[in-house]
């Protein structure tokens, strides 16, 4: 709680930065007016609260700079996004592949029509090719087919991978990925799953 | 009822869970997955549904059967007033005028004071010209089921009236450029729990969610393949559906809340795509899968 209420006062105080800042992908006068108009015509649907038409901090930072932060303001809020990164107590990262496979074919989650008492889904296939035998993958983010295998299961890539699935933005200020973690979406074990999907040696990813 | 018996076979085949399609494409080739990705890649069931498609389209839409509700809603005179729409509604280029005005708008319109796409400018002539509720229309403003709502027949009615005409959003009046600018900054804003925006899927070239193709509405050839193909008969459900509906189901997959029904934001959204694919062909109703 600490951390996130520290990380969204260096937003904001960013934000403040930002606006003060003639940004070039900046039309601020209509994006107000857009933000003004989208504040009046959500409303509450199922588990979508109208209240998810409100920016925090970090989405505020992307959606003033076009995705763009300038250096200096996505070094710093990259670190605290990291900084908010919880790790398993146990120390252990690696999991089950083949539940991870399970939970990266699952887009289930968040929307009006999903009922909030399941298990929110990975949604990886969605975007990423992974496993060779789903060829139903999506494009919008990188191939991670092999990833253990070009990159080795090593501590250090086992903390990177859950740190990423945790929160992307750890790493990437405005990634496209959502920050499953941080939002209380996937769970520690779920996570952990994930990872030995990606890096378990016996995962078919690294076959 | 022909229609009917030909989308169920398509179904069975379209509607497959998409691992069972997976295996059928895996066994046919039998090959080892590549490592990059291709952008554009159809499934077979894809390939299917375009065939069947095409066919459709050139023995008949079964969309043209709300075409021809549309026009019996449009030529009766209804509601409280007895009045037409024919009579009393003008979408932009004189009341009754039908012929392309589906492809001009969404227009400004100085006795509304507003931008309007059709959807939102039909409901406004039913509620002000013929004296429905707004309340009443916006109450279950979609198909399902069964049941079409009347303005989405109407919808229907005024888009066919449009059919191979060239697009032309009248961006040159200011009112309607600052909405197309406001509709611009709409699509690039980024919230909810997943930090989504409309451009995290559609603001970039040939990249796909699963096996589905996702146009960039940034450019206006992505609008273009936006736009076609909407009012549409939507074969999983047998329902037609129009512009406004295809906007909120985004917002749904955006996890975002819910659009209010015929709202300022819908507007603004189809102005913006609508705008990009300006001096390209409508090609009319469309099928969707």
């Amino acid at each position: 709680m600490k951390t996130t209420a520290r990380l969204s006062f260096l937003a904001a105080a960013m934000v403040t930065l930002v606006a003060a800042t003639p940004a070039a992908h900046a039309d601020g006068d209509h994006r107000a007016r857009a933000i003004a108009m989208m504040k009046q015509d959500f409303v509450t649907k199922g588990q979508a609260t109208a209240d998810r038409i409100s920016e925090d901090g970090l989405q505020a930072i992307c959606n003033r700079t076009g995705n763009k932060p300038p250096a200096y303001i996505a070094q710093r809020l990259e670190a605290d996004q990291l900084a908010g990164v919880k790790l398993p107590a146990d120390g252990k990262l690696l999991g089950d592949w083949k539940s991870g496979e399970k939970i990266a074919q699952s887009g289930r989650g968040f929307t009006w029509s999903d009922n909030p008492g399941l298990p929110v889904g990975g949604n990886c296939y969605n975007c990423h090719q992974i496993a060779p035998k789903e060829t139903s993958f999506g494009t919008v983010g990188p191939t991670l087919f092999q990833f253990g295998k070009l990159r080795g299961n090593t501590a250090e890539t086992q903390k990177y991978v859950y740190s990423k699935i945790y929160n992307a933005k750890s790493y990437n200020l405005c990634s496209e990925m959502p920050r499953f973690g941080h939002i209380g979406a996937l769970k520690e074990q779920q996570i952990k799953d994930l990872v030995a999907l990606l890096l378990d040696p016996e995962s078919p990813v690294n076959k | 009822m022909k229609y009917r018996i030909a989308f169920v076979a398509m179904l069975a085949l379209v509607m497959q869970p998409a691992s069972a399609q997976n295996k059928q494409a895996t066994a046919k080739t039998g090959a080892k997955p590549p490592a990059a990705a291709p952008a554009e890649q159809k499934d077979a069931a894809t390939l299917e549904f375009e065939k069947f498609r095409t066919q459709m389209e050139q023995e008949g839409n079964p969309a043209e059967l709300f075409e021809v509700k549309g026009e019996e809603f449009w030529k009766a005179k209804r509601g409280p007033k007895n009045v037409s729409l024919a009579e009393s509604c003008d979408l932009g280029l004189g009341i009754g005028v039908v012929k392309g005005a589906y492809v001009q708008m969404p227009r400004y319109f100085a006795d509304a004071g507003k931008v309007m796409d059709a959807e939102r400018r039909i409901v406004w002539c039913m509620v002000e010209k013929q004296g429905f509720k707004f309340n009443d229309l916006a109450k279950e403003p979609f198909a399902k089921g069964n049941y079409t709502p009347e303005q989405t027949s109407l919808v229907t009615y005024v888009a066919g009236q449009s059919k191979d005409m060239k697009i032309a959003v009248p961006l040159k009046d200011p009112h309607v450029k600052d909405v197309y600018e406001i509709g611009k900054e709409t699509v690039a804003y980024r919230a909810g729990p997943y930090d989504f925006s409309c451009n995290t899927c559609h603001g970039a070239d040939g990249k796909r969610i699963r096996m589905q193709n996702l146009p960039n509405i940034t450019t206006a050839k992505g609008s273009l393949t936006a736009v076609l193909g909407w009012p549409g008969y939507r074969m999983t459900g047998g329902v037609m559906l129009t512009p406004q509906w295809r906007m909120g189901d985004c917002f749904r997959q955006q996890r975002f809340p819910q659009p209010k029904y015929a709202s300022d934001t819908i507007t603004a959204l189809l102005t913006y795509m609508t705008a990009n694919a300006n001096g390209q062909m409508y090609k009319g109703l469309g099928i969707k899968r």
